[in-house]
């Protein structure tokens, strides 16, 4: 084995180290555009299939800009802030804010009938879940949802996803009676089935309950919005 | 093989035949069961761990003259960790789909046994072409185990291969049922298992006495 200097390992280390950053930084800056227009059209397609419309790669930003009308960002008093397109991944700053709080909503139309498109982020089990929810005009049926998780254990947590859990949302309404009471996603057999609740997956509880405080925490602040809506 | 010398081709082939890293090194286990539910993510990464094995192969390679003895191991990550998230970049630039159902899995590939096992243990006493022979052997040894349980978990566990259902309906419809065991890691480890019993029940040689 050769023998080698302090000095020679700490250059070699240095030099070592820069070259990789530099090869690092390069890949990161000229991939940019591109992973970044990747997650927009994620964000798209994910709105759409709460609205119940099946998009492609491809297709996902002709669709988008054919159903969805434009963006809002309303306070929690339901007065209209601003027009910025906020995405589930920007709610998550937003969660357990009090009255500055920003709630962004998608306007879409299909078929002349007019819908809102709700962004929701909360935690699983073992990290973020997030997704949208679809209303309908009277601002409390629910039209349809999206969910998605960061790292949900698979076949048990992460059949958020799956249409099988996603189609019995739709028809849910998220007010009893003037209430604003969310959506619960509860066991077979520990309630009865009405308009409020959906069956969690079995394996997945934590997952489930996550989901359930996700859909409470972030449609309540809705409320005075919905209201005045539906007025 | 008159472009190749011997022993450079016997670096690309060993590992696909008996010296397979997972089977007979038992190296990348872990990634092997986590990866091989359908079997397009299980194709991702074994071209993504080839990649990975052959470049960091032939950088380690041509440094392995220069690089300090004490610090040996740490260069080899810091080789191998680069040009995983360079792979990471690539594959969310272009594969948008994949590496989010790989998701953390690409990250691991720096844990991957085989890397840092090929590393020193071949190329850091071996010519760039011979190592990069070897990482593109170890690569392919390593997928070629991949794909075949990838295979089988996707048949058996949801009936489909790269997405599409190829069991008929009319099995399903006559009371057939997809084998949610198949979908889980343990069955990966158990068809693993399998793979390894077969390969050492035809090679003697293999088997402790």
């Amino acid at each position: 084995m050769k023998n080698f200097s302090n000095l020679y390992i700490f250059t070699f280390a240095a030099v070592l180290v820069l070259l990789v950053a530099a090869a690092l930084s390069f890949t990161a800056l000229s991939l940019q555009g591109r992973q970044q227009r990747n997650r927009e059209i994620e964000t798209k397609r994910s709105i759409l299939t709460s609205l119940g419309v099946t998009s492609t790669v491809d297709d996902a930003e002709t669709l988008f800009a054919k159903y969805v009308k434009g963006s809002l960002v309303v306070n929690p008093a339901g007065e209209t802030v601003s027009e910025e397109a906020m995405t589930a991944q920007d709610v998550k700053e937003q969660v357990g804010r009090g009255a500055d709080r920003k709630l962004p909503l998608y306007k879409a139309e299909i078929d002349g009938q007019p819908y809102t498109v709700i962004p929701v982020a909360g935690k699983g089990l073992w990290g973020a879940i997030w997704g949208y929810v679809a209303l309908q005009g009277d601002c409390s049926t629910i039209k349809g949802v999206f969910f998605d998780h960061a790292s949900e254990t698979p076949g048990l947590g992460a059949e958020i996803t799956t249409d099988k859990f996603r189609t019995p949302f739709a028809g849910k309404r998220i007010y009893e009676g003037g209430r604003l009471v969310s959506i619960k996603v509860a066991k077979k057999g520990t309630y009865t089935p009405d308009d409020h609740t959906v069956d969690a997956i079995s394996g997945g509880t934590m997952t489930s309950k996550g989901l359930d405080a996700m859909l409470k925490d972030c449609l309540t602040p809705y409320d005075n919005y919905f209201k005045k809506q539906q007025n | 093989m008159s472009i190749f010398s011997s022993t450079t081709w016997e670096a690309f082939t060993r590992p696909l035949g008996k010296d397979n890293p997972v089977t007979t090194q038992i190296l990348g286990i872990c990634s092997a069961l986590a990866v091989t539910v359908q079997l397009k993510p299980a194709i991702v990464m074994a071209i993504s761990v080839t990649a990975v094995c052959a470049c960091s192969n032939i950088v380690i390679s041509l440094l392995r003259k220069y690089i300090p003895t004490s610090i040996r191991i740490i260069v080899q990550l810091v080789v191998v960790a680069s040009l995983v998230i360079i792979v990471d970049q690539i594959l969310k630039a272009f594969a948008y789909d994949v590496s989010k159902q790989l998701s953390v899995y690409v990250g691991l590939i720096i844990t991957n046994c085989i890397l840092m096992g090929r590393l020193e243990a071949f190329a850091m006493s071996n010519s760039p072409l011979d190592s990069f022979m070897d990482g593109l052997g170890n690569g392919f040894g390593y997928g070629k185990i991949l794909i075949i349980v990838a295979f089988l978990r996707e048949l058996f566990g949801s009936g489909n291969l790269f997405g599409l259902q190829v069991i008929p309906q009319s099995f399903y419809e006559v009371g057939y049922m997809n084998n949610g065991m198949m979908i889980q890691p343990p069955m990966a480890l158990i068809i693993v298992g399998c793979i390894i019993w077969f390969i050492r029940a035809r090679h003697e040689e293999m088997q402790e006495k």
